[in-house]
């Protein structure tokens, strides 16, 4: 920690910081309003799946980043859960070199686009700046800027690509493409290792790509990350799931020397309420993969789609609204939210609410569906939902939905997508007996260094957390990149100092056949 | 990217392929499936691995054209690349040595239904097999499951080959004339709904490979869930093999209907393309 302020401050005692301060009192900073992101109208918007949030223009991004004050103690940092260098990056936008910006970012976060545009800063960087803290004033728009530099670098023909250190050929692999593996593959591939990143699925991504849709994450801004990653020498293999296609223990005949295990929540929870099987209930892992990931609404693609017209969409989290607004998208006439608590509760961030309402989506909160009835051919056509009250506070600290007895009543639906969470994959965990899992089916893990009760087996993301954010899986890839580093360079020394204690090559040669 | 080294046509619309899936080959055993995608724009689609080569490293799939993803996929031509292949999914068969097993095969699925039976004769069980198909060309397989089998009924739709009937009337024929400890039955889910009726009846445990719509195959979206003994068990991860006495095969029938309009017209759209280009 010590050498982290040390270093800060270091940072920010450099000619340019200083000069740029001098150029605008901090008083005057703080009286610049907070600029709202451009974003396309919403009566345009459901009619297409391009980005809502249109990103800030140079002379934007240059006044939102005038109102950092540049703190000498900077809080935002501790918000963030890769540790972002925030003023510098900011400080090179308000000084106009973006592209420098950019690699401040990229110091530290192997993903600066897609985190500028799916973080929750609002309780991470953003909660803690020193606006709302002293000022009761709307934060500095960190993740909006984070975009900027991040897309601005992407539009502009020189991307850089992370410096390596001295390249060391250890292999390593990464279980998993989505935040997690990503992030880890990154800064293992900047210490110079031989990284490898083994995914299920035939697109890199993971939940970047089959979960968040194009409207809030292009696939093609998950794209150029991953290809800069590529161009860093990380291996990427499709269609290869490990302890199904292979083993880790043949991966570890093969060479590889530790690995991160982030193969996320894979399994969709169902409520296990009557009639949920019928036709046209769609998990939101599903309903999102058809589209996202398999582009179903694109009529030149053979994967289906049910495109309903009266949606109900259970749950409150992102993922429901992510849901909610695709039904919205491929035409439903009634989109609606039905979520159990009320919209203080909800789960999902405060934008995606926001641009839910926007879209015109129906928000039945207080509500609970009961059983799902369908016509002959099995088709879901009606649905039965009770209405709910709030009770005490339980261990979440939300209070408490309660059940209204009596008070069940039918609407009308054609397609329901249930978005009630995630449970981690078993696939792994089943392949190798000796991996402690928790009752829940996570990986159990030491917090600080990442790693399994197996030795070279790491594990970050949500097969360890259950279901959280891109971010929380990329700051434990980050963390376990270091302290795999870390294990390596332990196991390298304590080879060689036994090899030093060998008194013939022949002892050497037999500890090596071993 | 999974290059085909073998096609055969076992018929006008069922063909064999063998691929290039040297891990798989090495890993799978009986009862696993692969995911296919053909083309960048393909969909996903389950088919059961009825062979593989360790040496040549090569899966045999076997695959009857019905819609516009299998009929792509049989277009293709020994040389060609596979798109995507992923695998092997599902749990391998529970292989014991039990005594009798009666195996029942229908149509496509007499291919899944070969490692089983290759597996159980292995393990020590006598081994009667009824193969089944509308007609006398689409019983496939025949000379390497007799391999694996102590004795081989076929029955036929028509009488074209084999006994007419149905793939029930083979097995219940077997039923009275001896002991069974074990059914294993693969092929439409109506068959095996069938199938586990009659053997419900004479009280014989049974087990049933299903194939039902998948996207990603590993647990992920919750396509292919079914209900077995009341409870929601996903194909992908929990099966594809289940006690057939306890599944709920009307509800399947339903679930495997879930796009058939879509899949209809996309099958028309498909022909009209291809008559054009022809």
């Amino acid at each position: 920690m010590e050498v982290l302020l040390e270093y800060l401050k270091k940072e920010r005692d450099k000619e340019w910081r200083v000069e740029l301060r001098d150029k605008l009192k901090a008083r005057d900073r703080t009286k610049l309003e907070r600029l709202h992101m451009p974003e396309q109208a919403p009566e345009e918007r459901i009619k297409n799946f391009n980005e809502v949030n249109l990103g800030l223009t140079e002379e934007q991004a240059v006044h939102e980043a005038r109102r950092c004050v540049d703190c000498p103690r900077p809080t935002c940092i501790t918000g963030c859960p890769v540790g972002i260098n925030i003023p510098k990056f900011i400080k090179k936008i308000e000084a106009g070199e973006f592209l420098d910006a950019a690699k401040v970012l990229k110091e530290t976060n192997a993903l600066p686009a897609v985190c500028g545009r799916v973080c929750p800063q609002e309780i991470q960087c953003e909660q803690v700046c020193f606006y709302p803290q002293k000022l009761k004033k709307p934060a500095v728009a960190i993740g909006n800027l984070e975009r900027f530099a991040a897309d601005y670098e992407l539009k502009s023909s020189s991307i850089s690509v992370p410096e390596i250190t001295s390249y060391n050929g250890i292999k390593v692999a990464s279980i998993g493409s989505g935040p997690a593996g990503l992030a880890f593959a990154g800064d293992m591939a900047k210490m110079g290792y031989d990284v490898t990143v083994f995914e299920a699925l035939h697109e890199i991504g993971g939940v970047l790509k089959y979960g968040i849709p194009e409207f809030r994450l292009p696939n093609e801004i998950v794209d150029v990350e991953i290809n800069i990653l590529k161009k860093m020498g990380v291996k990427f293999i499709h269609n290869f799931i490990v302890g199904k296609t292979a083993t880790i223990d043949q991966l570890r005949k093969e060479g590889f020397t530790a690995f991160l295990i982030g193969s996320g929540a894979g399994l969709p929870n169902f409520m296990n309420i009557p009639g949920e099987n019928a036709i046209g209930i769609y998990s939101s892992n599903e309903y999102l993969t058809r589209v996202n990931l398999m582009k179903a609404a694109n009529p030149e693609y053979d994967t289906p789609i049910v495109s309903g017209k009266k949606v109900a969409v259970i749950g409150g989290g992102n993922t429901a609204m992510d849901a909610v607004r695709t039904a919205k998208r491929l035409g439903a006439e009634k989109a609606m939210i039905i979520y159990r608590r009320s919209i203080e509760e909800m789960p999902a961030r405060i934008e995606e609410i926001k641009h839910a309402q926007e879209e015109g989506i129906e928000f039945l909160n207080l509500h609970n569906p009961v059983e799902y009835l369908a016509d002959d051919q099995g088709k879901i056509n009606k649905m039965k939902v009770q209405r709910m009250e709030l009770g005490e506070p339980d261990e979440s600290g939300r209070r408490r939905p309660i059940p209204i007895e009596g008070s069940e009543y039918l609407i009308d639906v054609d397609t329901v997508v249930v978005s009630v969470g995630v449970s981690p994959n078993p696939l792994i965990p089943q392949s190798m007996k000796e991996l402690k899992v928790s009752l829940w089916g996570t990986i159990t893990i030491d917090k600080e260094t990442m790693q399994s009760s197996i030795p070279d087996i790491f594990a970050g993301g949500d097969i360890v957390r259950g279901g959280a954010t891109v971010i929380l899986a990329m700051g434990d890839g980050r963390r376990a990149a270091a302290a795999m580093d870390r294990y390596i360079k332990e196991k390298v020394r304590n080879i060689i100092s036994l090899i030093k204690e060998f008194k013939t090559i022949g002892e050497i040669l037999e500890f090596a056949s071993k | 990217m999974n290059k085909i080294v073998e096609k055969e046509f076992f018929s006008d619309s069922v063909v064999k392929l063998v691929i290039e899936a040297p891990y798989i080959a090495q890993s799978r055993k009986a009862g696993h499936f692969v995911i296919v995608r053909t083309g960048q724009k393909g969909e996903r689609i389950p088919l059961t691995i009825a062979e593989a080569d360790l040496e040549k490293g090569t899966i045999t799939i076997i695959i009857q054209k019905v819609g516009v993803s299998s009929i792509k996929l049989c277009n293709m031509e020994v040389g060609d690349y596979i798109t995507d292949v992923v695998g092997p999914l599902g749990r391998p068969t529970h292989i014991e040595k039990v005594g009798t097993v009666l195996a029942s095969g229908g149509g496509v699925g007499i291919a899944p239904l070969l490692p089983i039976v290759e597996a159980m004769k292995k393990a020590g069980n006598k081994i009667i097999t009824v193969l089944a198909a509308r007609r006398k060309d689409l019983i496939i397989l025949e000379e390497q499951i007799r391999k694996y089998s102590d004795e081989v009924i076929i029955m036929t739709d028509d009488g074209s080959y084999g006994k007419k009937g149905l793939v029930t009337d083979g097995m219940e024929e077997i039923i009275k004339r001896e002991k069974i400890n074990q059914v294993i039955t693969v092929g439409p889910a109506i068959m095996m709904k069938y199938v586990a009726l009659l053997t419900k009846k004479n009280k014989i445990p049974t087990l049933a490979s299903l194939n039902t719509i998948m996207v990603d195959g590993t647990g992920m979206c919750g396509a292919c869930r079914i209900s077995v003994g009341g409870k929601t068990r996903f194909v992908c991860v929990d099966g594809p093999e289940f006690d057939a006495h306890q599944v709920d095969f009307d509800e399947m029938l339903l679930r495997l209907n879930f796009y058939r309009d879509k899949e209809e017209k996309a099958y028309d759209n498909f022909l009209n393309k291809y008559r054009k280009a022809l």
